[in-house]
C-alpha cells in the first residue's frame, strides 16, 4: 500500500512540471472546497460558550425551521416526481418516435436551462401575481396568491423537468430498440414492451434524475426567494435571510447543514449506486432508435404534453419580453425602452461586472475541468480518488452552503477576499468545475490511451501531452464544460447573492433586487438582456472551439 | 557488437482486482545486441507487451534493471528516452496531418526545428508516403496508417524502436508486404529494434533473433532457425509451427520409438535408457507407398495448395501429422491408403520426457 504509493510518487515526480500542477490542485481543491465546508461544520456548532447541539434544537423548537425543512423536502420531492415524468414524456417522444418538429421542440424544452433560474418565477409573477394577466385581469381574482407551496413548484418544475428530460433522453437512446423489437416477435403486446422491456431497463436512469432534480430543487433559491412568500419558509432562502437580515452566523449554517444533509445524501446514492448501472458503452453500430412500442392514439397524446411545455415556455418568454417593453404591467401596456434605457444607462455596470466575472471563470473552469479530468484518467497518484471527490463534491452542495462558507473562510486575512472580483471567480471556478471533469473522464475513457502514450514516447512532457493531444481530442466535453461554466456564471445566484458587493455586482442578484422591490419590468428586461448575452456566447463558444469538436469523431482508434 | 539495449533481471508484478500478485515479466535478462531485430514472441498474456512498455518507460518495474547502452533508465520518464514505439492501435494524432503527426516529435526536441521540413518530407518519401503530407489521417488507409506511425519514429532517428503488434489490424496479404517494409526499412536505417508479436510466422520472417515468452518467463532465446529446429522445450515446440510429439526411449546415439531404431544427427546430454520426446516437424518425416521403418495408414487429407497435409495413423506410435509438398504433381493420397515412414535423420530432436 505504501509501498505503491511511494512507487506512484516517485513516477510523477519525474515530471516536475505535472507534479507542480497536481499540487496546485490539491491545494486549490483543500482550499476552496473542503475549507468553507468545514467552516460551515463547524460554526453550525458554535454557540456563545463554545460548540454545541444548541443550533440544531432550534428545529425542533421553533415552527420556522421545521416548516422551512419540511417544505423544501416536500417541495423536492414533488418538483422530482413531476419533472421526472414531463422529462421522461419528452425524452421519449423526442428521442424515440417519429413526430414533427423534433428539433425546434428540443430547442424549446431546454430553454429554460440556459436562463436565469427564476425567470420562470417572473412570468409566473407576471401571470398569476397581484396584477397577473391571467388571475387579476382575465378571471377578475382580487385575492388570489400565487405565493406558496403552490407557485415555488409551478417555477420549479419549469426550471428543472427540462434537467430531467436532458438526463432520460441519453438514458432512453441507449436502450437497443431490437430489443423492443425481439419483445414484439414473440408476442408481447406494446403495452407489455413498454412497461416489462423499455421501462425497466431506463428505471436507474429514472431514478438517477429525480435524484438529480430533488438535488436542484432543494438547492434552489431564486424561485423560492420570489415565490414562497412569508408563510411559507424554505431552507436555502431561510439560511440567507438570517445571515443577512439578522446577522445570525451561526443559524445560517445550522439551516445550511440541514439542508445539505439530504442533498448529499441523495447525491451519494446517486452516485455509488445508480450511476455505475446505467454506464453505456458505445457500439459504433448503426440502430434505428425509433421505438414500435407505442401506439399511435399513446404517441399523439404523449406528443401533445410535449407541445404543451414548449407552448408554456414561449409563452413564459413571451410574457418576459412584453413585460420589459411595455410601461406598467397590468395597466399600461403602450411599447416601451425605458426597462431597458434603465438596465444599459443605471445598471450597465452590473452587465459588465457579470460579463467580466463569466468571461475570466469560464476558460479557467475549462481547463482546469479537462485537467483534473485528463489526471483522473490518465495518471496513477496517491490521493487521485480524493482529488476526483474533491472537485465533484461542489456540485452536490447547495450554493447557499458554498456561499456562507466563502465568507466565512474569506473575510479576514491572510485571505481576505470578499468584495473582490476574485471571490466571485473562484466560487464559480470550483463550483461548476464539475460537470466539465465529469464530461471530460466520459470522453476520456473512450479514447485510446496509446495515442497520449505515442506523444509522451516522441518526446512530450505531461502538460505538453495535455496542451498538443488531449484537449483537441476531448473538443465536445472541453466545450460543454466551457458552455456549461458560462452559462452558470451568468445565470447562478445560490452562492454568488453572499459574495457580491458594491464593487462587483451581478446580474441574477440585482434581478432579484428588482423583482423585490417591485420593478417588474426592469426585472424582465434584466432577464432578456441576460438570455441574450448566453446565447450569443453559446455560438460564440462554439465558433471558438467547437469546429475542433468533429475532428476527434472521424478517425476509428 | 556493442550492446545497445540490456535488460536485467526485469521484474513486473501487477495487483489483481482480487488482491492477489501477478507476475507479469518475471526476472527477465535479455542482451539485444546493435542494429538487430528482437522479437518478444508469445501467446497473449505472456508478459511481452508488459516488457515492452517497460522498455519504453510506461510501466514502472518492480525490479531488475534496464539499460540503453551504459546507461541505465530505470528513472527517465517515456519522454526523455530515446526510444520511439510503433503502437498496435497505430496512435496516430487524429487532429493533425499526416506531416504534422511525423513532425510533431521533431517540434518538441530542442535544435530540431531547423531542416525540419526537409527531414519529415524525407522520411515521408521513405515510407512511400511522400505526395500525402497535407492529409487528414482519417482519409488513409490502414496500411498508411501504418506507415505514418512508422515515420513518426523514424524521424526521431532513435536509439530503440519498438514495435507492438504493429500488424495485428492489417488484412493478410497487407501484412506480408508490411513486415517486409519493416524489415527492409530497419536493416537499410540499422536502429535497433525490439517487436513484440504472437505470430509467429511474422516473427521468424522478421528476426534476427526471437526471444520465445510463455507466463512472464522466457523459454528459449536463439535465431529463428535454431528455435525452429532445435526448440528448448514442447512449449516452445508446439508454440513454433506444426510439431509431433513421439514418445521414445533414447539409447546413446539413437533413440527407440515402437522398437524401430533412429540414429541421431547430434548427441544430447541424456542419460542412456531415459524416456524422451521426440519433436517431428510434419515436413521432416518422409513418406512412400513401399518401404520404411513405420508402417500407418492415412485417415484423414487435407489440400493445401503447394502442399498437402495428411492424419496418419501410426501402429505403436499414434496419429502422425505428415506434410507434403506439390501434391498437384505427386498426386493426393487418399484415406485408407497404406503408407511407410521414415525420419529425415538430421532433423530428429529430441526432448527429456515431461512427466
Amino acid at each position: 500500500m505504501f509501498h505503491r504509493a511511494r512507487t506512484q510518487l516517485r513516477v510523477l515526480a519525474r515530471d516536475r512540471v505535472l507534479f507542480a500542477v497536481v499540487i496546485a490542485i490539491f491545494v486549490a481543491l483543500a482550499v476552496f472546497v473542503v475549507y468553507p465546508l468545514v467552516l460551515v461544520l463547524l460554526s453550525s456548532f458554535r454557540t456563545p460558550t463554545g460548540f454545541g447541539l444548541d443550533n440544531f434544537e432550534l428545529i425542533a423548537r421553533r415552527r420556522l425551521y421545521r416548516n422551512a425543512l419540511m417544505n423544501s423536502l416536500s417541495v423536492g420531492a414533488l418538483v422530482g416526481l413531476l419533472g421526472v415524468i414531463l422529462g421522461y414524456v419528452a425524452a421519449f417522444v423526442l428521442g424515440r418516435t417519429k413526430v414533427p418538429g423534433k428539433r425546434l421542440l428540443h430547442m424549446l424544452t431546454i430553454l429554460p436551462i440556459i436562463s436565469p433560474p427564476f425567470s420562470g418565477a417572473i412570468s409566473i409573477l407576471f401571470l398569476f401575481g397581484f396584477n397577473g394577466l391571467i388571475t387579476r385581469q382575465l378571471l377578475g381574482l382580487h385575492d388570489f396568491r400565487i405565493y406558496g407551496f403552490f407557485g415555488v413548484v409551478l417555477s420549479q418544475v419549469f426550471t428543472f423537468a427540462p434537467i430531467a428530460y436532458l438526463s432520460l433522453r441519453g438514458v432512453l437512446s441507449s436502450i437497443n430498440p431490437t430489443l423492443e423489437d425481439a419483445a414484439l416477435n414473440i408476442g408481447a403486446n406494446r403495452w407489455q414492451v413498454f412497461w416489462r422491456v423499455t421501462f425497466p431497463l431506463s428505471l436507474p436512469g429514472v431514478a438517477s434524475a429525480f435524484l438529480v432534480v430533488f438535488i436542484e430543487s432543494m438547492a434552489d433559491f431564486g424561485n423560492p426567494l420570489v415565490l414562497a412568500g412569508a408563510a411559507f419558509p424554505m431552507l436555502a432562502p431561510q439560511a440567507y435571510l438570517e445571515i443577512t437580515g439578522s446577522f445570525n452566523l451561526a443559524r445560517g449554517a445550522m439551516l445550511a447543514v440541514v439542508l445539505l444533509i439530504p442533498s448529499m445524501t441523495a447525491f451519494a446514492i446517486q452516485r455509488a449506486y445508480l450511476s455505475r448501472r446505467q454506464y453505456v458503452t458505445v457500439t459504433g453500430k448503426p440502430s434505428a432508435t425509433v421505438s414500435q412500442a407505442v401506439a399511435p392514439f399513446a404517441k399523439w397524446l404523449l406528443y401533445a404534453v410535449v407541445v404543451l411545455f414548449a407552448v408554456v415556455v414561449v409563452m413564459f418568454y413571451a410574457v418576459i419580453l412584453v413585460g420589459a417593453s411595455t410601461r406598467v404591467w397590468g395597466y399600461d401596456y403602450h411599447l416601451s425602452l425605458q426597462h431597458f434605457a434603465y438596465v444599459f444607462d443605471v445598471a450597465f455596470d452590473t452587465v459588465k461586472d457579470t460579463l467580466i466575472v463569466a468571461v475570466v471563470s469560464t476558460p479557467i473552469s475549462g481547463i482546469l475541468g479537462m485537467l483534473i479530468a485528463f489526471l483522473v484518467v490518465r495518471r496513477s497518484f496517491p490521493g487521485k480518488g480524493a482529488m476526483e471527490f474533491g472537485s465533484i463534491l461542489n456540485f452536490a452542495v447547495p450554493g447557499t452552503v458554498v456561499g456562507i462558507g466563502y465568507i466565512l473562510a474569506f473575510n479576514r486575512l491572510p485571505l481576505l477576499l470578499t468584495g473582490t472580483l476574485l471571490i466571485l471567480v473562484l466560487n464559480f471556478v470550483f463550483r461548476y468545475v464539475p460537470v466539465g471533469i465529469q464530461s471530460g473522464i466520459a470522453v476520456l475513457r473512450q479514447i485510446d490511451p496509446s495515442i497520449e502514450e505515442a506523444a509522451q514516447n516522441l518526446g512530450a512532457d505531461g502538460l505538453t501531452t495535455f496542451r498538443k493531444v488531449t484537449l483537441p481530442l476531448i473538443g465536445p466535453a472541453f466545450f460543454s464544460g466551457l458552455v456549461f461554466a458560462f452559462v452558470r456564471a451568468m445565470t447562478a445566484i445560490s452562492a454568488a447573492i453572499f459574495l457580491v458587493s458594491a464593487n462587483w455586482n451581478l446580474m441574477t442578484v440585482q434581478i432579484l433586487n428588482e423583482v423585490g422591490s417591485g420593478r417588474l419590468g426592469v426585472a424582465a428586461a434584466f432577464s432578456m438582456v441576460l438570455l441574450a448575452i448566453v446565447l450569443s456566447a453559446i455560438v460564440v463558444i462554439d465558433l471558438l472551439v467547437g469546429r475542433r469538436a468533429d475532428v476527434a469523431s472521424t478517425i476509428r482508434f | 557488437m556493442a550492446t545497445d539495449l540490456r535488460i536485467d533481471r526485469l521484474r513486473k508484478e501487477f495487483e489483481s482486482p482480487g488482491g492477489e500478485t501477478v507476475v507479469a515479466v518475471n526476472d527477465v535478462s535479455l542482451d539485444i545486441e546493435k542494429g538487430a531485430l528482437v522479437t518478444l514472441l508469445g501467446p497473449s498474456g505472456c508478459g511481452k507487451t508488459t516488457l515492452l512498455r517497460l522498455i519504453a518507460g510506461f510501466e514502472e518495474p518492480t525490479g531488475g534493471d534496464i539499460y540503453f547502452g551504459d546507461r541505465r533508465v530505470n528513472d527517465e520518464a517515456p519522454n526523455v528516452r530515446d526510444s520511439a514505439m510503433v503502437f498496435q492501435s497505430y496512435a496516430i494524432f487524429p487532429h493533425l496531418s499526416v506531416f504534422e503527426n511525423v513532425a510533431f516529435g521533431l517540434r518538441l526536441k530542442r535544435g530540431s526545428r531547423h531542416g525540419l521540413r526537409e527531414r519529415v518530407g524525407r522520411v515521408l518519401e521513405l515510407v512511400g508516403l511522400g505526395a500525402l503530407g497535407d492529409r487528414s489521417p482519417s482519409q488513409l488507409s490502414g496500411g498508411q496508417q501504418q506507415r505514418v506511425a512508422l515515420a513518426r519514429c523514424i524521424v526521431m532517428e532513435p536509439r530503440l524502436l519498438l514495435f507492438d503488434e504493429p500488424l495485428s489490424n492489417l488484412d493478410a496479404k497487407l501484412r506480408e508486404q508490411m513486415r517486409l517494409e519493416i524489415r527492409d526499412l530497419q536493416q537499410r536505417l540499422g536502429i535497433t529494434s525490439v517487436y513484440v508479436t504472437h505470430d509467429q510466422v511474422e516473427a521468424m520472417s522478421i528476426s534476427d533473433v526471437l526471444v520465445v515468452m510463455n507466463g512472464g518467463t522466457v523459454e528459449q532465446i536463439g535465431s529463428p532457425s535454431e528455435v525452429y529446429a532445435r526448440p528448448a522445450n514442447r512449449f516452445v515446440a508446439d508454440f513454433i509451427g506444426k510439431v509431433n510429439f513421439v514418445d521414445a526411449i533414447f539409447t546413446g546415439r539413437a533413440v527407440d520409438v515402437a522398437g524401430v531404431r533412429w540414429p541421431l544427427p547430434d548427441a544430447p546430454d541424456l542419460a542412456e535408457g531415459s524416456r524422451v520426446t521426440l519433436v517431428l516437424r510434419p515436413e521432416a518425416i518422409l513418406m512412400s507407398t513401399t518401404d520404411g521403418p513405420l508402417r500407418g495408414t492415412v485417415r484423414r487429407t487435407v489440400f493445401l495448395g503447394n502442399h498437402a497435409e495428411y492424419l496418419v495413423e501410426v501402429e505403436g506410435v499414434g496419429e502422425l501429422v505428415i506434410d507434403e509438398t506439390d501434391p498437384t504433381d505427386r498426386g493426393m493420397r487418399t484415406a485408407g491408403d497404406t503408407v511407410f515412414l521414415s525420419p529425415a535423420a538430421e532433423a530428429l530432436h529430441v526432448l527429456p520426457a515431461e512427466s
